[in-house]
C-alpha cells in the first residue's frame, strides 16, 4: 500500500506510457511479415534484403536513381555554345544521404570547429585522411598534423577571460582551510575510513604560514569520462586487432583479450621478443599449426588467475577518491599480511584486517551440594480471584510477578464478571419469562425430579453429615480456612466413589501438567473413596496460599466434570478433532469497568481513575505525512492490537457450581441467591480496588481486614467459596443476617427481585462446559447488546441532529431544560443506579464482607480519616444512596469530615433513582424521544407550544426524581465551587 | 535590554460587538479563523461555504459542492486549501483561489461533524458520526483513507490536531488523544457526550465540553482534571467551545444565547457576552488577536475588546 502511494507521488513520468491493457479486449493480432514495412524519409519503400545482401535497397531496385537509371547526357558544342568544361564533383555522385546529417558530406548546420568542444570530428579527420592517400607525395600532410595550430575552444577562451589559468580547478577562489576542510572531513564515510591525506601533508605546510586574506584556486579535478559501453563483451575487452594478431607475438600465452595496455605497451616500445616471432594467428583458439613445434599448449587450461577479478587496479591517486575511496591505505596493509601468507590463503579469501577479539568463557558456577536438576511451575494465579486473602499478600504476589501484572485486569474482567454483571454494564434488560427450565415444571414435579437425582448418587445423603464432621477434623487448619469446601469434597467424594470406569477424559488443566497429575492423583484417590484424597493429592512443597487455591479449583473442577451417567453420556459423543481454534482475538487491552470509572467522575477524580492508556499503532504513512518518526518501525499492525485468548478456561465454571447449589439442593432460595450476590459485588469491589492508590487501599483494607477476621471466620475463603459457605454448618447465623437484608432488599423493589431470579439462573455455563465454543455466541451476543444500545444512542442523537437540521425556525424557540432529557442523563443515572445497587448490596454485606472497596467503600474508608477534598464530596453523593439503602454504614459524621461542602450543600432531595429499574429508563427515553417530536411539531406550530410544555411537565413528573438528583449534583458542583473560589 | 518589559497589560475579553455580517446562506452551523486569523469560513447550512473578510466583513468566495448542510471547515497553513465536512457524508477539499473542488472524500458512513487539517496540510482528518476518524492523504492520489480510527464507540463529534497529537471527542463520553510519536491512545472518560474538545494553546491541557453542562480542563499527560467550568447550558446541541489566544480564558457556547467566559485559572465567569436569543451554535477565536466570531441562525458577529477593534 505504502509503495503504490509512493509510486503515485513521483509525478514526473519518462517514456511514452503503454496503453493500460482492458481485460476484456481482445488480443491484437501481430502484423504479417509482409505487412511490416520500412520506409525512408521521403515515404518510398525500403526493401530489406536480409543483413548479408546488402540490407536496405537503395535507388531503384538497387540499381540506380530512378525508373531511367542514368540518363546519358549529349555532349553538343556548337559555335554559339560553347560546351563547357564540365569538373565532376564528388557531390554529383552523392545522394541526399550522404548530404545529411551522418552522411560523409554534411550540409545541414553543424557545430564549426571553433565552437566544437575537445571531442574530434571523425568527418573531417576521415576527410583529410583520404585526402592525404590520395595526395602525390604520401606523409605530405605529416607535417600539417604534427605541426598543429595551438587552438583553444570557445569554452577555454571564455574561462582564459575570466581569469582561469591552465592547471587550475573551475569555480571559487576558496581559502586553504576551508579546502582542507572538504577534503578531509567533509562527506560521509561509508563503510571503510578515508585514507590518511598522504598527498596533502605537504601542503600542510604552505598552509602554516598562508595568510589570511589569499585566497585559492580550487584544485583541478579531470572529470571521469565514461564510455558507454554499447557491445555485450566484458570490462576492459578491446577487439581482436588482425594486424596484432599477424605480428604473432605472444604465442606463450594465449591472445589476451583483457590486457590492451601490455599490448600497446608492447606496440610502443618495440618489444624485441615478440618481433622474433613469426607471424600466423595462434593461440588457443586456433589450435597448432603442423609447422609449429612448441605444442605443449594445446591443452592450455586456463585459470582464472589469469584474469582480473578486482575493479580498479589501475585508478589513479588522490584526486578521485570519490570513485575508489580507500585503495591505498587498505592496499599495504592486507599487501603486507598477504606476503607472509602467501600460498596459504584459499582462493577468494583475503586475510582478516582486524584480529577476532577472543571470547572469554566463564567456568560455569558451582552447583550447590543439595541442588536437584527439577524445576516444578508453580501455578500463574490470578490475584485478583482472591479475596479471601489479605490484601497486603495479594499486592504482595502481584508485585513479585512483574511483567505479569499488566495481563491481571483483563482476565479479571472477562472472567469476573457473570452475566448478570455484563447485563449491567451494556444495560440490557433482564430477561422475561422463566429462567429455568425448573421453574416451567409444576413444584411437585420439581420435587421429583429433585429426588430422583438424589437417589442416583445415594452415598451423599447418607454420608454428607457425619463425614463432613470428620472431615474437617481431619483436614486441621485447612478447614478453618475453608469450611465451605469440606461440603463440596464431600460432594465430589459421593459423586466419584466407586466409580472404577476411566470414562473421564476431560483434563482441565490440561495446560498444567503437574497439576494435572495432582488432579488426577486426586482422582483416583476419590474413586477409592479416600476422604483425604484432597490433602494427600496436593503438593506440599507449594505455600499455604497455593494449596488452598488448587483445592478449591480441585473440588470445584471434580463436581464439574463428574462422571455423567450413561444414559446422558450415550446421548453425547465426544469431539474427533481437537478444536486448535480454542482461542479468540480480543483486543489486547480493554476498557475497565465502566462503573468504576463513572464513580470516578461522579467524585470528580479525574485522573488515574478514568485515564486509560493504550498501544495504538498508526500507519506508517500516517506518520510520515505528520514528519514523526514510526513509533513501532517493523510492527505490521495497525490500530490497537489484537490478541488471541483463551476462551475456554477452567475459571471460566467456577461460578457454575454456586448457581446449581442454588438450584438443586432444597435449601432457602434468597440464601443461594444472596450468596451470589454476595460474591458477584465482591468481584465488583475487588476491580474497583485496583486503579485506587493501591498502596493506601493495601494499608486501609489490612486495619479493615484485620478488625473484621475475628467476628467472621467464614470470611476470608475464596469468593466462590462464600457461596458456599451457607452450607457449612458453622455459619448458620450469618446467613440468617443476610437473609433479613435480602427480605429488605426486597421490599425496596419488585425489579431487583426480578433481577435476583434472572441471575440466579444457572445452567447456562454448565452448556458451555459440554459446548465449548458457546462462549463465542455469547461474545457475539454481548457485542451484538452493546451495538444495539450503541445505535439507540446513535438514534437519540440523530433525533437531536433533526432538531439540529431544521434551518432558521429551529433557533427562534429556547428550548427548555426539562425537555432536553439527554442519553448523558441516561447515562448518569444508569451509572447512579449501578453505583446504588452496589452500594446496597456491599452494604448489606458490609458486615460480612472484608473487601470494601473504591466508592461505596470510600465512604467507609473515610472513616479511616481521609481528608481529601473530593472524596467528601463523594461521601455526599454514596451518602445520599446509603440513607436508602444503606442499614450498615458508617456514621455520617465521619463522612462528613469536610464541613464546609456539607453544611453549604441544600438538603439532598429524596433520591429514587438508585432503585430505578432499566426498565424505567427505558420508558422514559421512549418520552424523551416522544418529546422530541413533540418539539418538532411545535416549531411548526407556535400555538400549541403551552399544551406540549404541559405535556413535558406532565412527562417530567417521573422523571423528576432524576432531574432533582442532577440538579443536587449540579448545586454540589457549583458548592464545590465557589467553595474553591472562597478558598482562593 | 535597557529597558524592563512594559507591565503585561490584563488579560482582554472580546465583549464589543464590531460587526455582524448576515452570511446569507442558512443557519451558519460553524465559523472558523484561517490561519492567521484575518479571514474567516462560515458553514452553512444551504450546503455553501463561504470565505469572508474578517476586517472588511466582505465575501469574497463562495464554495459550493457539498451535498447537504456543511457541518465545518478549516483552512490549511498557506491558506491555499479548504476542507470541509458536511451531513452528505463527505469531506471536500477545495483549492481557495479557484473555489474548484480538489478532491471529494467519500468513506464514512454517516454525517461528518468535524474535520481539520494536520499542521502541513498533508492529512486531512475528519470525525464522523459513524464513530471513526478517517485519516486522508492530500498528497497522494489515493481515495481510501490512510488509516481509519475506529476506537470511539459512538459518533465523533470533536476532534483537533496539534502536530503530532490527534484530539477526538465522542458522544460515548470519552475524550481520546492518539500521540503518533508514542505510538499510545489515552482515553480518559468523562462520562456525558463531548461536544467539543480543545488543546490549550500551550498544549499541555485539553478542555472539553460535555451534554452535561460542564467544560473540563484536563492536564493532558495525566488526565487529571485542573479546573470545570459551568453556568452555561449545553444540553442537547453540539455547541462549540474554545481558550482564548493567549490561554487566560475559557469560552464556551451556551443554548441560552450567550457566549461565556471563565477566568482559566479562577473558574469564575468574567464574562457573560449576550449575543442573541437563539442557540449560539459555534464560535471561534483569533489566533493571536482578542477577536472572537459567533454564529447565531444566519448571522456572524465579530467582537473585539475594544469599540474600534484594533486590539
Amino acid at each position: 500500500m505504502a509503495s503504490d502511494s509512493d509510486s503515485d507521488e513521483d509525478f514526473v513520468t519518462y517514456g511514452t506510457p503503454l496503453e493500460p491493457l482492458e481485460e476484456d479486449e481482445p488480443l491484437k493480432k501481430p502484423v504479417p511479415l509482409h505487412d511490416q514495412t520500412v520506409k525512408d524519409e521521403k515515404g518510398r519503400y525500403k526493401r530489406f534484403h536480409g543483413a548479408f545482401t546488402g540490407g536496405f535497397s537503395a535507388g531503384y531496385f538497387n540499381t540506380v536513381g530512378s525508373k531511367e537509371g542514368w540518363a546519358p547526357s549529349a555532349f553538343v558544342s556548337s559555335r554559339q555554345q560553347k560546351a563547357e568544361k564540365h569538373h565532376a564533383r564528388p557531390e554529383d555522385f552523392m545522394d541526399e544521404e550522404d548530404f545529411s546529417e551522418h552522411g560523409i558530406a554534411p550540409r545541414e548546420i553543424t557545430t564549426s570547429q571553433e565552437f566544437s568542444s575537445s571531442r574530434r570530428d571523425e568527418a573531417g579527420e576521415k576527410a583529410r585522411a583520404i585526402s592525404a592517400q590520395a595526395a602525390l607525395i604520401p606523409g605530405d600532410t605529416l607535417l600539417e598534423e604534427l605541426i598543429a595550430p595551438a587552438r583553444s575552444s570557445i569554452g577555454v577562451e571564455l574561462l582564459m577571460k575570466m581569469g582561469w589559468k591552465e592547471g587550475q580547478g573551475v569555480g571559487p577562489r576558496v581559502k586553504r582551510k576551508a579546502r582542507r576542510q572538504q577534503m578531509d572531513g567533509g562527506g560521509k564515510v561509508y563503510g571503510c575510513t578515508l585514507p590518511p591525506a598522504g598527498s596533502e601533508e605537504s601542503e600542510d605546510d604552505d598552509e602554516e604560514f598562508a595568510p589570511e586574506n589569499v585566497t585559492f584556486a580550487p584544485k583541478d579535478v579531470t572529470p571521469v569520462d565514461f564510455n558507454p559501453r554499447l557491445g555485450v563483451q566484458g570490462l576492459g575487452y578491446r577487439g581482436l586487432d588482425p594486424s596484432l594478431a599477424l605480428l604473432g607475438h605472444g604465442t606463450a600465452e594465449h591472445i589476451d583479450l583483457f590486457k590492451p595496455q601490455s599490448e600497446t605497451r608492447n606496440r610502443l616500445f618495440g618489444d624485441t621478443k615478440s618481433s622474433s616471432r613469426r607471424g600466423g594467428v595462434v593461440g588457443q583458439a586456433f589450435g597448432v599449426g603442423a609447422l609449429e613445434d612448441d605444442d605443449e599448449d594445446v591443452y592450455h587450461r586456463d585459470s582464472m588467475s589469469r584474469y582480473d577479478t578486482i575493479l580498479g587496479e589501475e585508478e589513479p591517486g588522490d584526486s578521485l577518491y570519490g570513485w575508489t575511496a580507500p585503495q591505498q591505505y587498505t592496499k599495504k596493509k592486507v599487501r603486507s599480511k598477504d606476503a607472509s601468507y602467501l600460498g596459504k590463503i584459499l582462493e577468494g579469501f583475503t586475510l582478516a584486517q582486524k584480529p577476532l577479539e577472543e571470547k572469554t568463557i566463564f567456568p560455569p558456577p558451582c552447583l550447590p551440594r543439595d541442588y536437584r536438576p527439577v524445576h516444578h511451575f508453580r501455578p500463574s494465579v490470578d490475584v485478583s480471584h482472591l479475596s479471601g486473602v489479605s490484601p497486603a499478600l495479594a499486592e504482595a504476589l502481584r508485585v513479585s510477578k512483574g511483567h505479569m501484572v499488566k495481563e491481571e485486569p483483563q482476565q479479571a474482567g472477562r472472567h469476573q464478571l457473570d452475566s448478570g454483571q455484563r447485563r449491567a454494564l451494556l444495560g440490557e434488560d433482564t430477561l422475561q419469562g422463566p429462567s429455568s427450565v425448573m421453574e416451567l415444571l409444576r413444584p411437585e414435579d420439581r420435587q421429583r425430579l429433585l429426588s430422583f437425582r438424589n437417589s442416583s448418587n445415594p452415598p451423599s445423603a447418607k454420608t454428607s453429615t457425619p463425614v463432613s464432621g470428620h472431615a474437617s477434623q481431619t483436614s486441621g487448619k485447612s478447614a478453618q480456612v475453608l469450611p465451605a469446601s469440606s461440603g463440596l469434597q464431600q460432594e465430589a467424594l459421593a459423586a466419584w466413589r466407586g466409580i472404577q470406569t476411566s470414562s473421564q477424559t476431560f483434563k482441565p488443566f490440561e495446560k498444567n501438567p503437574s497439576k494435572q497429575a495432582r488432579y488426577e492423583l486426586y482422582l483416583s484417590r476419590l474413586k477409592q473413596g479416600d476422604n483425604d484424597a484432597l490433602e494427600q493429592s496436593l503438593d506440599p512443597g507449594m505455600t499455604e496460599w497455593e494449596r488452598s487455591r488448587e483445592r478449591e479449583e480441585f473440588v470445584r473442577a471434580s463436581i464439574l466434570y463428574r462422571p455423567t451417567s450413561s444414559s446422558l453420556s450415550s446421548r453425547f459423543t465426544r469431539a474427533k478433532d481437537q478444536e486448535d481454534d480454542d482461542s479468540v482475538e480480543v483486543s489486547q487491552d480493554q476498557e475497565g469497568d465502566l462503573d468504576d470509572k463513572q464513580s470516578a467522575v461522579k467524585m470528580k477524580m479525574f485522573g488515574k481513575l478514568t485515564r486509560e492508556t493504550f498501544e495504538w499503532y498508526p500507519d506508517k504513512l500516517l506518520c510520515k505525512r505528520f514528519n514523526v518518526p514510526d513509533p513501532y518501525p517493523g510492527s505490521g499492525i495497525v490500530g490497537l492490537p489484537k490478541v488471541k485468548r483463551d476462551k475456554f478456561s477452567v475459571f471460566n465454571f467456577l461460578t457454575v457450581t454456586e448457581s446449581r447449589e442454588a438450584a438443586a439442593p432444597p435449601k432457602p432460595p434468597e440464601s443461594g441467591k444472596k450468596s451470589r450476590w454476595d460474591v458477584s459485588e465482591q468481584k465488583v469491589e475487588k476491580k474497583k480496588e485496583d486503579p485506587l492508590g493501591e498502596l493506601l487501599s493495601a494499608a486501609r483494607n489490612q486495619t479493615e481486614t484485620k478488625v473484621e477476621h475475628t467476628p467472621t471466620p467464614a470470611l476470608p475463603a475464596l469468593p466462590a467459596s462464600i457461596s458456599s459457605s451457607d452450607q457449612a454448618p458453622g455459619s448458620k447465623p450469618e446467613i440468617k443476617s443476610s437473609e433479613q437484608q435480602s427480605s429488605e432488599q426486597k421490599k425496596e423493589g419488585d425489579e431487583e427481585e426480578e433481577e435476583e431470579e434472572e441471575e440466579s439462573r444457572p445452567p447456562m455455563d454448565l452448556f458451555k462446559a459440554i459446548f465449548a465454543s458457546s462462549s463465542d455466541e455469547k461474545s457475539s451476543s454481548s457485542s451484538e447488546g452493546e451495538s444495539s444500545d450503541e445505535e439507540e444512542e446513535k438514534v437519540t442523537k440523530e433525533d437531536e441532529g433533526k432538531v439540529d437540521s431544521e434551518p432558521l425556525n429551529l433557533f427562534s424557540i429556547p428550548s427548555s431544560s426539562s425537555a432536553t432529557t439527554t442519553s448523558s442523563s441516561a447515562t448518569t443515572t444508569s451509572s447512579s443506579a449501578t453505583a446504588s445497587s452496589s452500594a446496597t448490596a456491599s452494604s448489606s454485606a458490609t458486615a460480612s464482607s472484608s473487601a470494601t472497596t473504591s466508592s461505596s467503600a470510600t465512604a467507609s474508608s473515610s472513616a479511616t480519616a481521609s481528608s481529601s477534598h473530593q472524596a467528601a464530596v463523594s461521601t455526599q453523593a454514596s451518602e445520599q444512596e446509603e440513607e436508602e439503602f444503606g442499614p450498615k454504614l458508617p456514621p455520617p459524621s465521619a463522612a462528613l469530615i469536610r464541613g464546609g461542602a456539607a453544611s453549604m450543600c441544600p438538603p439532598i432531595k429524596e433520591v429514587k433513582t438508585g432503585k430505578k429499574s432499566k426498565e424505567k429508563k427505558h420508558k422514559k427515553k421512549k418520552h424523551y424521544k416522544h418529546k422530541k417530536e413533540k418539539k418538532k411539531k411545535k416549531h411548526k406550530k407556535h400555538k400549541h407550544k403551552e399544551a406540549a410544555e404541559e405535556e413535558q411537565g406532565g412527562g417530567a413528573g417521573e422523571q423528576e426524581g432524576e432531574d432533582g438528583q442532577v440538579s443536587t449534583d449540579e448545586l454540589l458542583k457549583r458548592s464545590e465551587v465557589t467553595c474553591q473560589s472562597i478558598e482562593r | 535590554m535597557a529597558f524592563p518589559q512594559p507591565r503585561p497589560q490584563a488579560p482582554q475579553i472580546p465583549q464589543h460587538l464590531l460587526r455582524t455580517i448576515d452570511c446569507q446562506q442558512g443557519a451558519v452551523r460553524a465559523v472558523r479563523f484561517n490561519i492567521d486569523g484575518n479571514y474567516l469560513l462560515s458553514c452553512g447550512s444551504d450546503k455553501s461555504l463561504k470565505l469572508w473578510s474578517t476586517s472588511r466583513g466582505t465575501l469574497l468566495k463562495t464554495y459550493s459542492g457539498h451535498g447537504y448542510e456543511v457541518l465545518d471547515a478549516d483552512g490549511s497553513y498557506d491558506n491555499s486549501q479548504i476542507c470541509s465536512c458536511s451531513s452528505d457524508k463527505t469531506v471536500i477539499l477545495w483549492d481557495v483561489a479557484t473555489g474548484q473542488v480538489t478532491r471529494k472524500l467519500r468513506g464514512h458512513a454517516g454525517k461528518v461533524n468535524c474535520v481539520q487539517f494536520n499542521e502541513e496540510a498533508t492529512v486531512i482528518l475528519s470525525g464522523s458520526i459513524d464513530g471513526t476518524v478517517r485519516c486522508w492523504d492530500t498528497r497522494s492520489r489515493r481515495y481510501e483513507p490512510i488509516q481509519v480510527l475506529d476506537e470511539a464507540r459512538d459518533g465523533i463529534s470533536s476532534l483537533k490536531v496539534a502536530q503530532h497529537e490527534l484530539l477526538t471527542g465522542s458522544v460515548d463520553g470519552r475524550v481520546r488523544r492518539y500521540d503518533l510519536r508514542m505510538g499510545q491512545l489515552h482515553v480518559d472518560f468523562i462520562s456525558s457526550p463531548i461536544t467539543c474538545v480543545c488543546f490549550s494553546q500551550d498544549g499541555q491541557c485539553t478542555l472539553s465540553s460535555s451534554l452535561d453542562s460542564t467544560l473540563r480542563l484536563l492536564d493532558k499527560s495525566t488526565g487529571e482534571m485542573l479546573g470545570e467550568y459551568t453556568g452555561h447550558k449545553m444540553k442537547g446541541y453540539k455547541l462549540d467551545c474554545c481558550l482564548s489566544s493567549k490561554d487566560t480564558h475559557v469560552l464556551s457556547c451556551s443554548e441560552d444565547g450567550h457566549v461565556y467566559c471563565w477566568d482559566l485559572v479562577e473558574g469564575s465567569l468574567s464574562l457573560k457576552l449576550p449575543v442573541g436569543k437563539a442557540v449560539v451554535q459555534s464560535l471561534s477565536f483569533h489566533p493571536t488577536e482578542t477577536r472572537l466570531l459567533t454564529a447565531m441562525e444566519g448571522r456572524v458577529q465579530v467582537w473585539g475588546a475594544d469599540e474600534k477593534g484594533s486590539a
